[in-house]
């Protein structure tokens, strides 16, 4: 080996050392010369040089300010970059103060989406009056657009972005095919922690959510296991938290700045875990602190009882106003509770939600149909405002032939038996046309009660979307898979089968295509691919409509109508100025837009009601 | 205005001179102050005036998140920041009960070795220069560069790597990068004769450095001297043999120690040193390769990172003497404190102080350049 293994003392201290030693350097007169290049060094292959921003890949998130420990970077707006709350992606773009930048690529190493990097640029030099091009916005040219190529960048070694959530348990397809207990099990308080420990505070979910939770803060509140706060930051904007915690929609997952590369934050579960862990007395608790401590003598009417209905009593009982809501069935919740099965949404979590919504002083009145028990007419004189939140309760047909046979049922009118505990006629199988969420929740729910009667489950679903473009959520449509439920997509419904007035099977043919060249409804079948599913029972899960008898002719006619749906302001106020309407019969099918709606009606209505107060004064 | 902690209690006697020795002398590294009390040539008191350099790092560091500070920390020491960023990390990683990957370890003794070479390299130049020869300071830094290039291969940075983090490492090594560090080591080696040459028994340096700023073993002891000075007291004692950390119990080398406690003792350890750093960077080299797993443990999300609470205390063997840090957390998402005991601070308020009495004049800086004291380390 070389010198390095002689002792380490190969100098003797005591030696006085030579003057003639250092003239033995003299030789290097003799030695070639070591020239350098004039061109700029290349910098090495993972340098921590300016930073260049991959405007596609960036989200505008902003996680590379938080974790910048010098505060250099400042989030700016760039116009000609798209803003897409829903789909999580903002126009905002990191600009680098050069002054205050130490170069540790952070950011780099924590960009959820990895669209920073530093590249391997180093020089930058300019006049004292120019001292503000130290403030750049990097763009995936470069500081001098000048291609000098990546430095360090996001690599699997120096990812700090922790891709995987923490697994939900369920309830195994064996034991829970049988029976409506509910499938998830939900978080324990350590998987909350860790799940909630993954969040980087963007505010994405904020922003795509239709009554803009306050996910962050409540995330933030469970990573810090207080509970209390976080209920309260639940309890801001949304009174359905238990039903949303569990058959949610979740936008705000969709616009998780984590889920760009990996799974989303859970935030459902999240919600979920926070409401239950609490405890209802708890959370009863707590949001009657909030609740109003003066009463404005206002009286409001809401037709119907559902999440928008709801809601928006919430808020107008907490802001002081008498709130009277109509349920025409025996039970309050509407399409959660009548529509969605208790696998998905155990009927006492719903109630734990009213309950609270009842404490803020709302009364309830049930199977009290608008119409029929008290005429709208009454409504109107008694009351300051009215509210329709009817909901969507009726079924749609496919009006194929055979459809109007008895055997031929409503998925919603079925699920609606089922909730409310009454006998239905349990077939030995049965065909579901229609491939969305309702579709799935009749087939499970017939599925289960089939296994409870017969042991086994014959169910088939013809749906005419493709499994690329199916519109049930792909976990429902695994769960479905994994209870015995066969699904067959790109099928087209064509005919009931009946023979001596029981049906007996559905012919469907396979789907070329749904949409024409204008996106307008129009399937092509082919018409050689023809199948005959035997079953005894058909139900249609194609779409639901709203029941608006109790308008009433002279009232129909005065409001706005499209396509069948009532027209609303972006205030959910009708062309009647006593008349407010809200939830699925505007929207559409979803908890959460119905939320969103109940505030926006209980805002607009309680403008309403001040100006009446004022007017009255002036007068 | 004149700093606080100068008080001229008496008005010098008229055969006494004041010279302020800083903080823009050349022969003072960094800015640092001595208030020298000459009497002709022979100084007859010196005070350290320090506090020219203090950015308050450790009140810093706990407004920063735990993983921010890993970029903050290098900065204490400018010559030799690696040691910083491993004593960090592995402070953390003990409040947290971390383990970190074998490989990390390897990693971390590799950069700390390589690290000590260029802060040596430093260091005889800075030496050579307060004697009068400038030709060694232009060697080391040109060679301490080279040695930089690899730091810019291996980490993205040439002097504050930042390539520590809790847990271990931010990257593996690229690619034909212990081929490169093989043949620099090579070249460093060829080096160490024409150095010995240039320098190490050069006649001038070892007539002027020669029982310059001696100290005994046990002054060496009461003053708090550690590392490279006090081996050169014939003490044999290094952190890295006596209370090993990361894998130096795997390794072998020697320590070097000198008898004298002079500035030629100091600067012999510190060459030997570099020859002994060389010697276990080889072995890395060999056998890294079969060191196979991942470079770093898993941490939580940096932004919600809760340390938990305990105080903990890490040291290692820098190239100027033990450092040890001091970390308490409170259980929150920054340190509640933070403690650096660097070496230098003894070594360039009381040592220096105490050597510089009675010594010439145009040895002061001579002393304190063999003492290596870092006075940005010193000020923190």
């Amino acid at each position: 080996m070389s010198d390095s293994q002689k002792k380490p003392n190969d100098i003797d201290y005591h030696s006085n050392g030579s003057l003639l030693n250092p003239l033995k350097s003299i030789s290097f007169f003799a030695r070639k010369p070591v020239t350098e290049p004039l061109e700029p060094r290349i910098a090495a292959e993972r340098y921590r040089g300016f930073h260049v921003n991959d405007w596609e890949k960036c989200i505008g998130c902003s996680t590379c300010q938080k974790v910048c420990d010098n505060a250099a970077i400042t989030m700016i707006r760039v116009p000609s970059q798209k803003e897409d709350p829903l789909n999580g992606v903002r126009n905002l773009r990191p600009a680098i103060d050069y002054g205050r930048c130490c170069w540790c690529a952070l950011c780099v190493d924590l960009c959820p989406t990895g669209s920073i990097s530093l590249s391997r640029e180093y020089v930058h030099t300019c006049y004292d009056e120019q001292l503000d091009s130290y403030f750049l916005l990097p763009d995936p040219n470069g500081m001098h657009n000048q291609d000098y190529g990546l430095g360090w960048q996001k690599t699997d070694e120096n990812d700090m972005i922790d891709h995987n959530r923490q697994i939900m348990s369920e309830i195994s397809p064996q034991s829970r095919s049988d029976n409506f207990d509910e499938i998830v099990v939900g978080y324990d308080k350590q998987q909350a922690i860790i799940e909630a420990s993954r969040c980087v505070q963007c505010g994405m979910c904020h922003d795509a959510c239709p009554t803009h939770m306050h996910a962050p803060e409540y995330i933030r509140a469970i990573w810090q296991d207080d509970l209390e706060e976080a209920v309260r930051q639940i309890y801001r904007t949304n009174p359905f938290s238990h039903t949303c915690g569990r058959v949610c929609t979740h936008r705000c997952e969709t616009a998780c700045s984590i889920g760009k590369r990996g799974e989303p934050v859970a935030i459902r579960w999240l919600k979920r875990y926070a409401m239950d862990a609490l405890g209802d007395e708890q959370v009863r608790k707590l949001v009657a602190e909030d609740h109003a401590d003066a009463s404005t003598g206002n009286s409001i009417a809401i037709i119907g009882s559902g999440p928008a209905g709801l809601t928006a009593a919430f808020d107008l009982a907490k802001a002081g106003h008498k709130v009277t809501v109509y349920e025409g069935l025996n039970k309050p919740g509407g399409m959660p509770r009548y529509g969605i099965p208790y696998y998905r949404l155990p009927a006492d979590r719903l109630d734990a939600d009213i309950d609270v919504i009842k404490d803020a002083g709302v009364e309830i009145i049930c199977n009290s149909w608008i119409g029929k028990d008290i005429t709208l007419d009454k409504l109107q004189k008694d009351n300051d405002a009215v509210l329709l939140s009817l909901g969507l309760q009726l079924g749609r047909s496919t009006r194929i032939p055979g459809a109007d046979n008895k055997h031929v049922l409503k998925a919603v009118d079925l699920l609606n038996q089922i909730a409310n505990g009454e006998k239905v006629k349990i077939p030995e199988s049965a065909v579901i046309i229609g491939g969305g969420n309702v579709a799935m929740d009749i087939a499970r729910s017939l599925a289960r009660l089939q296994k409870q009667k017969f042991g086994n489950v014959n169910i088939t679903v013809t749906a005419m979307e493709s499994f690329d473009h199916f519109l049930a959520d792909p976990e429902e449509v695994r769960e479905a898979q994994e209870e015995g439920v066969v699904i067959l997509p790109s099928r087209g419904p064509q005919e009931c089968l009946v023979e001596k007035k029981k049906v007996v099977g559905l012919k469907t043919w396979a789907v070329l295509s749904i949409f024409d060249d204008k996106g307008r409804f129009a399937p092509h079948f082919d018409e050689n691919d023809e199948l005959c599913h035997d079953c005894e029972m058909i139900v249609e899960a194609i779409g639901q409509m709203t029941d608006v008898d109790l308008l009433g002719e002279k009232l129909t006619e005065q409001l706005e109508w499209q396509r069948g749906r009532l027209q609303v302001d972006k205030y959910c106020r009708t062309s009647q100025q006593w008349l407010w309407a809200a939830g699925d019969m505007v929207k559409g099918p979803d908890v959460v837009h119905a939320v969103a709606d109940g505030h926006i009606v209980a805002n607009s209505m309680n403008d309403y009601l001040k100006s009446l107060k004022t007017g009255k004064q002036k007068s | 205005m004149r700093p606080e902690n100068y008080e001229p209690k008496h008005h010098p006697p008229s055969t006494e001179f004041e010279l302020n020795f800083g903080p823009n002398h050349p022969g003072i590294e960094g800015n640092y102050a001595l208030k020298v009390r000459l009497h002709g040539d022979t100084v007859v008191e010196a005070r350290a005036d320090a506090g020219y350099l203090h950015r308050g790092f450790e009140k810093l560091m706990e407004q920063r998140l735990w993983i921010q500070n890993i970029a903050l920390v290098p900065r204490i020491c400018v010559p030799d920041p690696s040691p910083m960023e491993v004593a960090y990390s592995m402070a953390v990683e003990q409040l947290c009960g971390l383990d970190v990957p074998e490989r990390a370890q390897w990693l971390r003794v590799m950069q700390l070795e390589m690290s000590r070479i260029t802060a040596h390299l430093f260091y005889f130049g800075g030496h050579a220069a307060t004697t009068g020869m400038y030709s060694p300071m232009f060697w080391g830094v040109a060679d301490r560069d080279l040695v930089l290039d690899l730091f810019e291969e291996l980490t993205g940075g040439r002097v504050y790597c930042i390539y520590n983090m809790p847990g271990g490492v931010r990257r593996d090594i690229p690619e034909g990068f212990l081929e490169r560090l093989s043949k620099l080591l090579d070249y460093l080696e060829t080096r160490l004769p024409e150095y010995d040459n240039l320098f190490f028994t050069n006649h001038v340096l070892v007539k002027r450095a020669r029982n310059t700023g001696s100290m005994t073993q046990q002054q060496a002891l009461e003053w708090a001297v550690t590392g490279p000075n006090l081996r050169a007291t014939g003490l044999n004692f290094d952190v890295r043999r006596d209370d090993p950390y990361l894998v130096y119990d795997q390794l072998e080398f020697d320590i070097p120690v000198e008898q004298g406690g002079d500035a030629l003792a100091r600067t012999l350890v510190r060459r030997n040193e570099m020859q002994q750093s060389i010697r276990i960077l080889r072995q890395i080299i060999q056998q890294l390769p079969d060191i196979k797993g991942p470079i770093r443990a898993p941490i939580p999300n940096p932004l919600a990172w809760n340390v938990p609470a305990g105080d903990t205390y890490v040291r290692l063997e820098s190239s100027k003497g033990e450092l040890s840090w001091y970390v308490v957390s409170n259980g929150g998402q920054k340190p509640y404190r933070v403690h650096v005991r660097g070496p230098s601070a003894m070594h360039a308020v009381q040592v220096l102080e105490n050597l510089s009495k009675g010594c010439r004049v145009e040895d002061v800086a001579q002393i304190m350049f063999s003492l290596d004291a870092c006075p940005p380390e010193v000020d923190r």
